[in-house]
């Protein structure tokens, strides 16, 4: 059996199938412990009192934000390139789950403002191009809202999300260069006070358990994708039959 | 290959100049979305030199938008937009010869009216003088990366929002280095890291959109 | 079939969700029209579209001179003219303007009395100088018409090409296209009329869901 076997959206329907039980109960498991570390085991920051502890779940969903974008350019990329449909459906499948986090990101962040900073929302680069990024994403999820073809809104879409990315570090870096004209670099979410090997931990665990949850919720979405494109084949008219 | 770019960007002129409303309307939201500040913020001299800058900038930006959407979209309706994709040429020179022309049309004059505004805005004849260059680095992006949109969102419904929804977050590079540079010199830090950073990135698109417009456009068409 | 230099295999061409034709394959030789028929929405525009390169087929491929269009798609371009149902004609722009403009996509020099003298044969000769914004709708047809002739391709690809016309234009289009036949050229066009083209070796093509597509 070669890789390209999975290409098939019929073969990746059932794959997908089987393993997102997996992804799903591992992503939950993940969670807790995550949250056991970050609520139990990590000591209390002596400047930021307990407020802190949102970091874990802060600094997890804006690398997911990011990394889910580059994900998506990628099977885009793949997609434009060797015409392979499953990858523009992962690419939609992707989407949402990238802008569900780039927003938790930026109102975990403006939870944690308020007792840092005093304020609700700071120009803070971090937190600018976090804004940025909802935009990206947005602007890609609306494209595809508005192109009926499903051939044209494939390629379109990544097409977006393919300058988008090449534009992302970019912008990444005006906003920094922006932000150090403007305010200093006094205000700085980097600044964490020397972290503590614990709290690293409950952060890549729950960064993990991230991964596995968008990789479940991507394949349930992905599956959704491929029975409604596949409607008039053999296969998925038999498992549409089959349900009801 | 340089005989075809310059056959579009002669058609191109001559269609605008054709229809001068057209690009005016571009020219005189220019003027009014910068006419606004004002009355909304006050007139205290100080601060309209403050955000001067960076309202011209914005201004410019969205003006830039509005014109855009027309871009492909009439020599669709027409159908010459298909002839002119299936010319021996290649797409991309197709494109970039547009951008080239939308930029003449419409960069030119927001180059021509920005001094106005900035005297309006109370910008130091050394603001505006930064201004200009930052606009004449900065308004070429503007058409290159808004050419991307307007293949994109050819023959949309709504074509024109969703294009200031899908460019605008690309523009924040050029509105903050573009900005920043006339506020450096306002501010005595210098203008020169802005404006080649302002550059480069104009480079950059200008080797990088053509494509991309050009693969939207044969996506947009089919 | 050596001096067949339009060759199509296995086209497969899907509109949405519809597969409107599959396995289809014809070859056109020098000197041959073919002539695209079948019911509204059966998929003519969309094999035209297909033909021209516009549109990707969903399986098989379109061949010029052996090769496959994508591959050679500028030298195929030079050789093919296609007059869609769009014009192509610029409102704003006279019909020479427009003329000169379609010279120049080619990367040709203008010839401004070649020019003049296939409006005037087109019958045209009143409007050189009234924007086309102020022409009728056949005339404008026939000013795109010229701009096919001027552009000499050997193969024309024509949707539709006497809508709008009046009895005399047909006949002028029916005389253009024995012409260019005759002249070595190829034609392929969809219609709805009859076409009076005697001694000209004509293929039909039936597109549909309905019949299988082959050659009648």
């Amino acid at each position: 059996m070669k890789l390209y076997t999975f290409a098939s959206p019929a073969t990746f329907y059932h794959l997908a199938g089987k393993l997102i039980p997996w992804f799903a109960w591992s992503a939950g498991l993940l969670t807790l412990w995550g949250l056991y570390i970050s609520f139990f085991l990590a000591p209390t920051d002596f400047q930021q009192s307990e407020a802190y502890r949102i970091i874990f779940i802060h600094v997890p969903a804006a690398w997911m934000s990011m990394f889910i974008y580059l994900v998506m350019a990628f099977w885009g990329a793949i997609g434009l390139a060797f015409n392979t449909r499953l990858s523009f459906m992962m690419a939609r499948a992707l989407a949402p789950t990238g802008a569900m986090f780039t927003f938790v990101a930026l109102w975990t962040g403006a939870l944690w403002g308020k007792p840092m900073w005093g304020a609700w929302w700071v120009w803070d680069a971090r937190l600018t191009s976090e804004l940025i990024l909802l935009f990206l994403y947005v602007g890609i999820i609306a494209l595809w809202a508005a192109i009926d073809d499903v051939k044209r809104g494939d390629r379109a879409g990544s097409l977006l999300t393919l300058i988008g990315a090449i534009n992302v570090p970019i912008i990444y870096f005006s906003v920094i260069w922006w932000n150090t004209l403007h305010q200093g670099a006094s205000i700085s979410v980097t600044k964490a006070p020397s972290m503590a090997a614990i709290m690293l931990q409950g952060m890549l665990v729950m960064a993990v358990a991230a991964w596995f949850y968008t990789i479940a919720v991507a394949l349930v979405r992905v599956r959704r994708i491929i029975l409604e494109r596949e409607r008039h084949t053999e296969w998925a008219k038999a498992i549409l039959e089959g349900d009801q | 290959m340089h005989r075809f770019l310059l056959a579009v960007l002669r058609r191109d002129l001559t269609l605008a100049a054709r229809r001068r409303g057209d690009w005016m309307i571009a020219q005189f939201f220019f003027v009014m979305v910068a006419s606004l500040f004002p009355l909304g913020v006050g007139p205290e001299p100080d601060m309209l030199a403050r955000i001067g800058p960076g309202v011209l900038w914005v201004a410019a930006t969205l003006a830039s938008l509005l014109s855009l959407s027309r871009l492909f979209a009439d020599d669709h309706q027409d159908g010459s937009l298909e002839h002119m994709v299936l010319s021996p040429e290649p797409t991309v020179l197709l494109v970039l010869g547009k951008s080239i022309a939308h930029w003449l049309i419409y960069g030119i004059p927001v180059l021509l009216i920005a001094p106005v505004l900035g005297i309006q805005f109370n910008l130091s004849w050394d603001a505006i003088l930064v201004l200009e260059l930052s606009l004449l680095l900065g308004t070429p992006i503007l058409s290159l990366l808004g050419g991307v949109g307007a293949a994109l969102t050819l023959g949309l419904r709504g074509g024109g929002v969703l294009l200031t929804l899908l460019i605008l977050p690309l523009y924040v590079p050029a509105l903050i280095f573009g900005a920043g540079a006339v506020d450096g010199v306002m501010t005595g830090t210098g203008a020169e890291a802005h404006l080649s950073l302002l550059g480069a990135f104009m480079v950059l698109s200008l080797m990088i959109s053509p494509w991309i417009a050009a693969a939207a456009l044969r996506v947009s068409l089919e | 079939m050596p001096d067949a230099l339009l060759s199509v295999h296995d086209l497969a061409c899907a509109r949405g969700e519809r597969l409107l034709f599959k396995d289809m394959n014809f070859s056109l030789a020098a000197g041959e029209l073919l002539l695209v028929q079948g019911g509204n929405g059966q998929g003519k525009t969309s094999l035209l579209r297909l033909l021209t390169g516009l549109a990707r087929p969903e399986a098989g491929e379109v061949r010029w001179r052996g090769e496959a269009i994508r591959d050679v798609n500028e030298r195929y371009h030079e050789e093919m003219c296609y007059l869609g149902h769009a014009n192509g004609v610029k409102d704003d722009l006279d019909p020479l303007e427009n003329l000169r403009f379609a010279d120049g996509l080619h990367g040709r020099a203008f010839d401004a009395a070649r020019a003049v003298a296939t409006l005037r044969r087109l019958g045209l000769s009143r409007c050189l100088d009234l924007p086309c914004r102020v022409l009728s709708f056949g005339q404008r047809r026939r000013v795109a018409l010229a701009a096919l002739l001027l552009a000499g391709s050997t193969l024309w690809i024509l949707d539709e090409p006497l809508t709008g016309l009046d009895v005399h234009a047909v006949a002028l289009m029916e005389g253009l296209i024995r012409d260019h036949l005759q002249a070595g050229g190829m034609v392929v066009a969809t219609t709805h009329q009859a076409l009076n083209l005697e001694g000209v070796k004509v293929q039909r093509l039936l597109v549909g869901s309905v019949a299988i597509p082959e050659l009648v």
